[in-house]
């Protein structure tokens, strides 16, 4: 009484929901390359964060190491603190590891570099970052260039 | 003055029992005593109606729309030399809204008109009051399982939908205009965010499959059975669950991303 065909078409159709659901989350979000082995936090004290966001990446030597969870305003310091989520898989920066705010590209988005320098001893779980070098703001250097043209003449 | 001020209490007493009258209708419906082995089969018979055989033209416009996505997106970005965040472009626009909300007016326009033709007829005909004659509840055999086939197969529309979007720009912004393919896609993962994205679209799309299913089956439940009360029906299935999905997405829209 139940045609066979019907039947195998509404399955095929509900697999491929289900196949798209995964191509979704697996090429179009990359939900897979987030969280395997957990992930540890740090802290980075910079002077300005102007334009960066949460969910921005910190990358080293420009692979994808983590993301910034949390930005937060530091009254005693008047400086921001950038709370950064790291992967497991990366555990190894040294304590004198360095932190800068870079662009991607001229207009891309902000993200977070990490140079790791020579001290032996690695950052743990909710260490701090006080070596770190603030977002360019693009008023402030056509500011010194026009100083500096000003000056020149 | 007094007929004006009549007439409009009574087309907000009309609305108000329509409201009412459909609500009941969808109650009945979905919490009568189910018999789910039997209504459980005329589901799938009505998913096959609704869902499969509106594949063809989700597939066609999803691919289209992603194509235009990319061409359109790659014009815009290439005038700031970032045509690198195409990707993320087109699937951003795809994932939030192009998706649900096209996937729904689609859905409307192919499946919603034929519910509310086919209820329509069979009340017409008075298939329906037969089906009371002999003991079984039409809202149970015949509006539930189409309720329920709508509910499920718009979801997977949209998905669907979205999928072959993603890759339709990247047809056009990878293979034709010679975005790099590794910063397409990497631009495009960065930027998703599966939860934020991805599933607030679907739910989005449940939304609009409630709303859109519910507005046919009583549109065909409730019509006056002549044939031109069957062509009024039809129509006011693809204009009420256009509307209500177009307002929706709006408020939906501001509750979910007004804050990012």
């Amino acid at each position: 009484m139940y045609s066979r065909r019907l039947e195998l078409s509404v399955g095929a159709f509900v697999l491929l929901g289900a196949l798209c659901l995964a191509f979704l989350a697996l090429e179009v979000s990359g939900l897979a390359s987030t969280g395997d082995n957990g992930t540890y936090r740090l802290s980075a004290r910079f002077d300005n964060v102007a334009g960066l966001t949460t969910r921005a990446k910190v990358s080293a030597a420009g692979v994808t190491v983590g993301r910034v969870v949390g930005i937060r305003y530091d009254k005693a310091t008047a400086a921001a603190i950038v709370d950064m989520e790291i992967s497991q898989d990366f555990a190894e920066f040294s304590e004198d590891t360095s932190a800068s705010i870079l662009t991607a590209g001229l207009l891309g988005e902000k993200y977070i570099g990490l140079s790791t320098g020579g001290d032996p001893n690695n950052l743990a779980d909710g260490d701090m970052i006080y070596d770190t070098q603030s977002a360019i703001v693009l008023e402030e250097l056509i500011g010194k260039f026009l100083l500096n043209m000003s000056s020149e003449k | 003055m007094i007929d004006w001020i009549a007439g409009v209490g009574r087309s907000t007493l009309s609305q108000v029992s329509d409201l009412g009258r459909a609500s009941l209708m969808l109650m009945q419906a979905i919490f009568g005593r189910s018999n789910v082995g039997v209504y459980g089969r005329l589901t799938v018979d009505q998913i096959y109606a609704v869902g499969v055989l509106s594949l063809s033209i989700i597939i066609v416009s999803g691919l289209f729309i992603g194509m235009v996505l990319g061409l359109q997106g790659y014009t815009i970005l290439t005038d700031y030399g970032s045509e690198q965040a195409l990707g993320q472009m087109v699937a951003l626009s795809l994932t939030r809204e192009l998706g649900p909300v096209v996937t729904a007016l689609l859905f409307a326009g192919r499946a919603g008109s034929a519910l509310t033709a086919e209820i329509g007829l069979m009340k017409a005909t008075e298939q329906l009051a037969s089906l009371e004659m002999i003991g079984v509840d039409p809202l149970r055999r015949v509006v539930a399982p189409r309720f329920w086939a709508g509910v499920i197969s718009l979801p997977i529309l949209s998905l669907i939908f979205v999928s072959v979007g993603c890759l339709g720009g990247a047809l056009v912004g990878v293979s034709w205009l010679g975005v790099d393919s590794g910063s397409f896609w990497a631009n495009m993962q960065a930027s998703v965010d599966f939860f934020d994205d991805v599933f607030n679209g679907m739910i989005k799309s449940v939304v609009f499959a409630i709303v859109v299913t519910w507005i046919a089956v009583y549109q065909g439940y409730d019509l006056v059975p002549t044939s031109e009360g069957i062509a009024r029906a039809t129509t006011k299935t693809v204009v009420y669950a256009s509307l209500a999905v177009l307002g929706l997405d709006f408020f939906l829209t501001a509750v979910m991303f007004g804050e990012i």
